[in-house]
Parts: C-alpha cells; structure tokens; sequence
C-alpha cells in the first residue's frame, strides 16, 4: 500500500464514525487534521465524496479557519506571531525574513520537509515581541539575524543526524 | 402579482413586491451603481457597498441590493451621504485591485472603470495605498486565465458556478486580504470539476477572469450552437468575416443564456480550420485531385443516373439542417427513386420511434426542458445529461438544488449522482429488469395511478400478465439493485407529480432497446405521469436528431412520419413533387451497410455523416463502403469516411447557411448566415439541388432555404405553421399545424397522439453479449462533455481537455490486471482491438470498463459489436 492509499483508508475509516451532513464538516477536518497533522489532498477528496460536495467546497471551509493545515508540518514547525503587539513590533519583517531564507510562504512546508512556517495571532508572550514559536519553543525578540541563527542550528542537527545514522 | 408604488429620486414607479430596490430602480431606468448583486442568486453576497441609497424616515443609509421595495417608499440614489459612502466603497476596490487598465484585456470593457466614472474616483488612487497581492496567475484552462489579483470578491462567478451551472467547481479559499477564488485543482493541472464552460468568465464584472486572445466583436448574428440536441441560442461575435467570439442568447428558452465549452469556446476553430475541404476532390488512383463544382455535378449526374433505385443508398446527417435533409430525401426519392435513405442519429433513435411510437403514437420528448426543470421528481436511466447534454444536465442540477427528486439508474458514478435522491447502480445492460422490477413494486404496493389508466390508457390487463412472473428477487438478482432501493424509487416517482422521465443512448443502444423504451412507456403510464408537466424523453444527440426524422430522412417514412406503406400518404407526396416513388421501403442504416457488402447497392451518398468512425464494428462499416461503385462524401472536413469515397465534396458549416434545427425537445429554431460559404464550400441542399437539377429533376429550385420551408410546412403538418419568419424572434415546438398556433410545449398533455395510450407486455432477454472467461468485463460507451462529431476534435482547446480515448477501470479490475494509471493497455473483443491509455477510477465499477468512442486514434469501435454501447472484452497490458 503506498503512502496515499494508506492516508485514504484511514480516512475512510474516520469517515465511517460520522454522519453526512453539512453541520459534520468542521469536527470531520479536526480529526483528519488530528490523524495526519494536515489535510491531505486525498482525504480532501474522501470528505467531498462522503459529504456529497466538491473538494474546492471543503477547502474553501478548511481555509476559512486557521486551525487547518494544507501541508504535512515540517520537522521543526515555525510559527511567526503577528498579534497586535508583534506586528507593532516588525513581525512581519520578522516573517518576511523567514519567507526568504526558506523560500517559501506561510502554510507551506519546505520540500526537504524540515520546516514549515505558519503564521499565526498573538502566543500571549508579548513583552517578549516579536515572537517565533519554533518547535513549541517561544522565541522572544526574534531579529533576521536569530532567523539565520535558528535555521543554521537546524543544519547542525541535521548533519549530526546522518553522521549517526552512518 | 402583487406589486407596490414607490418613489425613486422623485419618479413614482411600480415594481412586484418583495423586489429588491435596486432592481426596481434598474428596471425603471434608474442606474445605482452595483458590483456583486445577481437577480437570481438565492442570498445576496452584498459585499461590495457600492449600491447605498436613502430611503426616508431610515437614519442611515441602505445597500439597495438587499432592501425590498414597500408600499410608499420614498428613496433617494444620488445624495451627498450616499455620493460619500459610495466613492470610499469604490476607492477600496480600486486600492484592492490596483488597476493597470492600459495593459489589461477587458480595458474599456470593465465594470469597475464604469463604476469609477459613475462615482467620480480616479483608477489610480491617492486616498488609500494600492496593495499589490501577487498572487500567482492560473493558465491551466485553454480558453481564460484567472488572474486573482484583480479579483473584487464580488462573489458573481462563485454563485453562478453553483446556482446556475451547477458545478460547485469554484470557491472562495482563505480571509480577508488573502482572499483567493480558485478551483480545487490549480496550474500546472487543470481541474476536473470545472466543466469549462466560461459562465463564470462572462459574468466576472473586471478581468480577474478573462477569455484568452479575448476580441471584441464589430457585430453579431443570433443562431443556434451546432453541437448537441440541446440546441442553445447562441450569439456568434464576428469581425471582418471572422468569428471572434460566442455569448450565450439569454432570451432562448431553452438555454436562458448559458453555454458549455463547446459552445462557447468550439466554434470559431472549427469552422475556420485551416483543414476545412476548399473544393471538390476526386479520387485518381490512391490520392485525391481538386476539380470544379462543375465537373463534380457532372460527374455526379452522370454516376447516379446508372444506379437509379434500389442500388442507391443516401446517408444524411443529423447535423445539417431541416432544410438540407428535406432536400436530401426528396433527392433521394425523386430523383434516384430509392426509399434508401437513413440518418446517423438512427442508431440512438430507432428504438424510441418505433416503441414510442406503438404506446403513444409519437416518438418525441414529451416535456420542455422547463417542464424538467420544474418537474417534482425526474427519472434519468442511461444517460450521463452534464455532459452528454451538459445545458439540460445544468437545468436537473438546478431542479436537485431546488428539491425535486431526482433518481438515477446508471451503472457508472456521473456527477449527477452528487445531489440525487437515489441511485440506482444496475449492471450494465440490466436496465430492463430494473424497470420490470419497479414496475413490479408499483402494482404489488398499489402505487399504480388507476384513474389515469382508466381514464387514457388500454392493454393494462395484458401488461399486468406478463408481470406476474417477474419478482422482485428476479430484478435484484440480474440487475444487482438490492430490491429496498428498487422500492424506494417506485414509492418515490409514484408518489412526486408531476414527475418527468429521461433517458439516453445508454438505454437505446442495445439488443433489447425496444423492450426498454415500452418498458419505460409503461411505466410513465403506470405512474400517471403522462399529463401536464410530466412525460417520458428519449435525449435526442446531434443537434437535429430530433429534425433529421421528422424531414422523412427515414427509410419507412416520408416527412411528418406520414408512412411510406400508406397509399394515400404516397399520393399526397407524389402530387406535390410531381414523380411517382417507388412504394417499397428502403433500407436502415445497418442494412444499407450489409447490402453495399453484398453488392447489391452500388452508389452511396454520405452527407455530413462519418460512418467509417461513429457505428459500432468499423471495421465492417470500412469494409461494406469500400465495395461501392461509386461512393460520395459531402462533409466539411475530410473524415475517416471522405478518405473513403470516389468524389469528396465541400461543404458549408452551419455558421455559412440559413435554416433550420429541431432540438431534443421538438424545438424549430432559426440557424441564421454569419459568414461566406468558406472557399469554394456550399450548403448541403444547396449541392443536392444542383445535381437533381442536373439529373433533369423538377422541383429542386429554390432561392433559399426559408422557400424550402415552405414547402415543408405544406406537406409536414407538424410544421404546418413554422415559417422562417416566425422563427425571428423565438423557436416554436411542434406540433405547430397553423399559422396562429402558438406550439406545443406538452405533448400528450391531455390525450396521447394515437388516441388511448397502449401498455406493451414485455419479456425480458439478456443482453446479446454477456461477459465470459475469455472476454469477462463489459466495455460500455460514453460521451466526453467536450466531443461531438468531428468538428470538435478541431478546436485544439477541447483537445486538451481531452485529446485521447481513456479506458476507465475500478481499482479492483485493475489491480487484477497489474495495470498502474496512465499505463497503455489493449482492449480485445471478439471483432477487434484497440490500444488506449487506461484511467484508473472507481466511477466504473468493478467488472465495467469504458471508452468515449470519440477518437480516429484508438477507436472504440473497432471493438464495439452490434450493441454498440455494450460489448464482452478483455484487457491486457500494450507493449
Ligand atoms: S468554467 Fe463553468 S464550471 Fe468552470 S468554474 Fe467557471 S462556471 Fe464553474
Ligand atoms: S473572479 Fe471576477 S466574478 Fe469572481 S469574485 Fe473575482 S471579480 Fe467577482
Ligand atoms: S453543445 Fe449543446 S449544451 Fe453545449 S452549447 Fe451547444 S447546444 Fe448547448
Ligand atoms: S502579539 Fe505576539 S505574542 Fe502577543
Ligand atoms: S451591489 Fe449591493 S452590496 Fe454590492
């Protein structure tokens, strides 16, 4: 069974627990989302079939609240806040900084799959703004160059990884 | 209708109650600007706060959008408060936009510069900074782009998606700033949901959705689409002789306006196709050589003379026009006196006619597509309508939403089966049982309409027998319907009036078509829904299937149905065109075929049809046309049946001539000139005229085709009544016998054509090909929303959307086979085979596999057997 084939019989499996209609959608995406840590394109697909509506339905609802994911999370999930106290305090520099070592946008995951970047409202630290929340870690006074830090931090571990497993 | 006065910027005017202002203050000539309101749309988006108005004794100000009209309202559309608030509403869209109208496609064109004007705010801002989105623009589709830059969130192409086309294929993703329309499925893939249509493109008010190689027209003619029996009005754009765009025609009863992608997008490549035929071609040795019209009615005139009666054979077309196959069979009878005349619609058709035609006495849609979209329950049983019909498929998609009951027997997943009642999933070829076994249920539960039978019908007893030893445990077990859903669908259509029954080729194109379409008759009786706003429909295909019979393209019928074995109907004919005929009836369309394989007929004309793809076994087909003496193909490209033939005519398309279609619901429609004849093409009437004339023939002269109509409303009295100068304005539905009869949207609405309509017994037969060990699947046929005919495969976009024949299969068939997605693969029958690329989807169901039949390359029908659509195969891995 390949990766895809598995993530739809586990769906399929969830899917069997509810009911079809509409009022079902959100609790149906919360477990998905909970199983897999993301909405997989596949298990969008089953939800549209089993809820008797097209997939572009589901994720217009899916990314309509910013509890749901597209993506499967990276090794190390970044979180850049950008509540009123972060954002007064450049978060979105801060983010625009992680958008371009990373090469790419919120809600993405990197293609190595090592990390993904989320953005989301105020983690209640905000004496410590702008804040980053890496790997459930809070990060306080976040600046482009602690960007570059972290990430390099991440190649270490990662090159310590494949040493080990040599 | 009740309706209240009110007072708009001083003008007391009346408008229906419950109206929203600003309709009533549109309709009154009175302009209030508006970006996102939709007449017809089920909730008002009211989100672009443009269309505030004042209206007396309200503290603030109103979105008039929403606000219904009363009795007595005074409204103001142009105050100071109201100027205010428009033009910040305004200067928030500009700013969201950032308009660079200089280099935009629907520059002068755009609702939004139309507004700006209107309200007094300049495109390039000052008051709010321009925050450009960048979000990345989508050209997957062939025919527009989506550019949701320049999207207003009006919300108009999301709401005309899902309440008028029915596709749900596109939607708002994300909030606020972020705000993306887009389907499931982005570039580099080009989402399936979508259909393609362009609905949503021509309602966008900006270019956020927009035509590619968008031209706008200097002028327009109104005609109908030359695709499918639907038969949608249609608006062909020209510029300089050149058809640069289609729009759909919103006064047409049929389609209100909308188009599918052939319609709107199939057009123009076809008809100026630099493959079009540009002179008449004749064959010397294995190639073709031009020669001139001249030389070929010569040569044509000489030709037939020596195959005078029955060694003539004519194939008409279901594409051409009223007026060209009238002619055509008149050719054929006059002037080569041979009754040998069929059309390429009959394979669908035959059943319907000669069933229909014994239990009713008419073989025609009962209902208008209205009458479908109102009706309180339909039945559809072989037929996939979204995309083999895909205005009517829009019009049961809306009927669904509304909460009519629809129920579907359909051996393979279509779309319809998203928002059906119940689907019944029948094993292919079944249908008969399955409606045996309904039938069954309605008499055992009394659900049988008495009164109705009583009052119209005859036979009932001799039907009631023949039931008796059919059981419901029979019905599951050959159909694999479990008998509680048969049950249901018997309670249900029993139960919701007016309901309407429909049913396609997947129903005709069997050994036992008969038996369905009596069975289908009798159930339709059974029910009661055989009255007003009910009825039983056999879809039509080709645009004039339903015209191409009714001209008497039909070997047992002269025009109008009248028969060819009736003496007076015979001398009604010969008095009118002035020759004897020969009283013996002619050959159908497969017979033809034998008889050119025997010998025994020796010229055949084929006009707009291309047998040698489109009829089951063309191998065989390919075969019997090869032996003719002298073989004709008049046609606009040079088909696989053209390469064939002795003499190749050009013809006209239908964008070159006058005339007339008859759509699947007995709609006469005008088909009007747009451009010159392409080359050196002519109408296909046109062309049969001058050889008869050239033969000696009388009665073939004519300066226009609204004079052949008029003879046919002389001699057909269904058409009694039609003119071309009727037919200005609006299509009329036969029968039209008079002058000042208005048509007959309803037929057997009070009683049936025949009298009392007639219960037919039935047995039940298994299909003629049954799976077995060495052929264990069945292959059926389907039709690709984006394919029909040749002409299609022409426009390079519809290729794209789909350019190849698929072999759909279930998972389960396919991991038996070790077949992987995308892999090449051989389909074997007992006649043939053919490689195809095979598309893995659990639409089939297991044991069922399918293939379009639309393509030269890897055709079907080099498998397909007597059935056509239903045929015993294997599969195995090409290569
Ligand atoms: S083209 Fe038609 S089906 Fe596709 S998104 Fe637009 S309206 Fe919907
Ligand atoms: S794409 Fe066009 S129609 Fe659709 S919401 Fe945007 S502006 Fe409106
Ligand atoms: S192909 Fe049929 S449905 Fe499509 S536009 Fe033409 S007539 Fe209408
Ligand atoms: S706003 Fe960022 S932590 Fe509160
Ligand atoms: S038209 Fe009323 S809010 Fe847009």
């Amino acid at each position: 069974m390949t990766d895809e084939e598995e993530r739809i019989r586990q769906t399929r499996e969830i899917l069997r627990g509810h009911g079809g209609e509409r009022g079902k959608l959100i609790p149906i995406l919360q477990e998905i989302q909970a199983r897999f840590g993301y909405l997989p394109r596949e298990a969008i697909k089953e939800i549209a079939k089993f809820m008797r509506i097209t997939e572009i339905e589901v994720l217009g609802v899916a990314t309509f609240y910013n509890q749901f994911r597209l993506n499967p999370p990276g090794k190390h999930p970044v979180k850049v806040c950008l509540g009123t106290a972060c954002h007064m305090k450049g978060g979105v520099n801060i983010l625009e900084a992680w958008e371009r070592r990373l090469g790419i946008k919120p809600g993405q995951t990197t293609p190595d799959r090592q990390v993904s970047l989320e953005r989301v409202a105020c983690v209640g630290c905000c004496a410590m703004a702008p804040v980053s929340v890496v790997d459930e870690e809070v990060q306080g006074r976040v600046s482009p160059t602690r960007v570059d830090g972290i990430l390099l931090s991440f190649e270490l571990e990662k090159e310590k990884g494949e040493e080990n497993s040599k | 209708m009740d309706t209240v006065d009110l007072i708009i910027d001083g003008i007391t005017i009346k408008a229906p109650k419950g109206e929203k202002i600003l309709w009533a203050a549109l309709d009154n000539g009175i302009y209030i600007p508006n970006l996102c309101a939709l007449r017809w749309a089920e909730e008002p988006h009211a989100g672009c706060r443009l269309c505030f108005v004042e209206v007396e004794g309200r503290a603030d100000p109103v979105t008039s959008c929403t606000e219904p009209v009363a009795e007595g309202l005074v409204v103001h559309t142009d105050t100071p408060q109201v100027r205010r608030l428009r033009r910040t509403a305004a200067e928030l869209l500009i700013a969201a936009e950032c308009p660079d109208c200089g280099a935009c496609a629907k520059n002068r064109h755009c609702e939004l510069q139309r507004i700006a004007a209107f309200v007094g705010v300049k495109l390039k801002p000052k008051r709010l900074r321009p925050t450009p989105k960048a979000l990345p623009v989508d050209a997957s589709n062939p025919f527009f782009i989506r550019d949701p830059n320049k999207c207003v969130v009006c919300g108009k192409c999301v709401s005309v998606c899902s309440e008028i086309v029915g596709a749900n294929a596109i939607d708002f993703t994300f909030r606020g700033f972020e705000t993306t329309l887009r389907p499931f499925d982005v570039q580099p893939v080009i989402d399936e949901r979508c259909e393609s249509c362009g609905e949503c493109v021509a309602i966008c008010p900006v270019a956020a959705l927009v035509e590619k190689d968008l031209r706008w027209p200097k002028e327009e003619v109104k005609t109908i689409c030359p695709y499918c029996a639907v038969g949608c009005g249609i608006y062909l754009g020209l510029d300089e002789g050149t058809i640069v765009g289609v729009r759909g025609d919103e006064e047409n009863a049929t389609n209100k306006g909308t188009l599918c992608a052939k319609g709107r997008f199939g057009i123009a490549d076809f008809v100026h196709h630099r493959d079009r035929l540009t002179s008449p071609l004749v064959k010397r040795g294995r190639t073709f050589s031009q020669i001139s019209w001249e030389q070929a009615i010569d040569l044509m005139a000489t030709e037939f003379a020596k195959y005078r009666g029955e060694e003539f054979a004519l194939i008409a077309s279901a594409k051409g026009t009223n007026e060209d196959g009238y002619i055509l069979q008149k050719f054929a009878r006059v002037a080569m006196g041979s009754n040998d005349i069929d059309s390429d619609s009959r394979l669908c058709d035959a059943p319907s006619l000669e069933a229909l035609g014994h239990s009713f006495g008419d073989g025609a849609m009962s209902n208008s597509m209205d009458d479908i979209e109102r009706a309180a329950c339909i039945l559809a049983i072989g037929t996939n309508p979204t995309s083999s019909h895909p205005i009517l498929g829009q019009r049961i998609r809306r009927a669904a939403r509304k909460g009519a009951k629809l129920i579907l027997a359909n051996p393979r997943e279509i779309d319809l089966c998203r928002l059906s009642t119940l689907w019944l999933r029948n094993r292919p070829g079944s249908d008969l049982a399955l409606l045996m076994g309904m039938m069954r249920v309605m008499l055992d539960e009394n659900l049988a309409d008495l009164s109705f039978i009583e009052e119209r019908c005859q036979n009932f007893e001799q039907f009631q027998d023949c039931l008796r030893d059919f059981d419901l445990g029979l019905a599951e077990e050959i159909s694999g319907v479990p008998q509680e859903l048969l049950k249901e669908a018997a309670r249900t259509l029993a139960t919701h009036k007016p309901a309407v029954i429909l049913y396609g080729s997947g129903l005709t194109q069997h050994s036992q078509a008969t038996q369905n379409v009596l069975a289908l008759a009798n159930l339709a009786m059974l029910s009661g829904n055989m009255g007003k706003g009910s009825g039983l429909n056999p879809l039509k295909g080709q645009n004039n299937a339903q015209g191409i019979s009714d001209m008497g393209a039909l070997p047992h019928f002269l025009p109008g149905y009248q028969p060819l074995s009736d003496p007076q109907s015979r001398e009604k004919f010969e008095r009118a065109w002035g020759y004897p005929l020969n009283p013996n009836p002619g050959l159908s369309l497969t017979e033809m075929l034998e008889a050119a394989a025997e010998g025994k007929i020796k010229a055949v004309y084929i006009v707009g049809a291309n047998p040698a793809l489109n009829m089951a076994d063309i191998r065989y087909v390919r075969k019997a046309l090869r032996r003719t003496k002298f073989l004709v193909v008049q046609d606009i490209f040079l088909t696989e049946t053209a390469r064939l033939a002795h003499l190749v005519l050009p013809a006209a398309s239908f964008a070159e001539k006058d005339g007339t279609f008859t759509n699947t619901e007995r709609r006469v429609q005008l088909v009007r000139q747009a451009i010159e004849p392409i080359d050196e093409s002519r109408p296909d009437g046109q062309i049969a005229c001058q050889i008869a004339s050239r033969m000696g023939f009388e009665g073939f002269e004519f300066d226009s085709p609204s004079q052949i109509m008029e003879e046919i409303a002389r001699l057909v009295p269904q058409y009694g009544g039609i003119s071309h100068q009727r037919l200005t304005e609006a299509g009329i539905q036969w029968p039209c016998p008079t002058r000042d009869h208005p048509g007959t949207p309803n037929l057997h609405a009070e009683g049936f054509s025949r009298g009392r309509g007639r219960f037919a017994p039935l047995k039940y037969e298994a299909p003629a090909e049954l799976p077995d060990e060495q052929y264990p699947l069945m292959l059926t046929t389907e039709r690709s929303l984006y394919h029909l005919g040749s002409m299609t495969q022409k426009v390079e976009g519809l290729m794209r959307l789909r350019g190849e024949e698929l072999v759909e299969l279930n998972p389960a068939d396919a991991a038996n086979l070790g077949i992987a997605d995308n892999q090449w693969v051989r389909v074997i029958s007992r006649r043939g085979q053919v490689k195809a690329k095979a598309r893995i989807t659990e639409a089939s169901p297991p044991g069922v596999v399918s293939m379009s039949a639309h393509f030269a390359k890897g055709a079907a029908n080099l498998v397909t057997g007597g059935e056509l659509k239903l045929s015993a195969v294997r599969i195995e891995k090409a290569g």
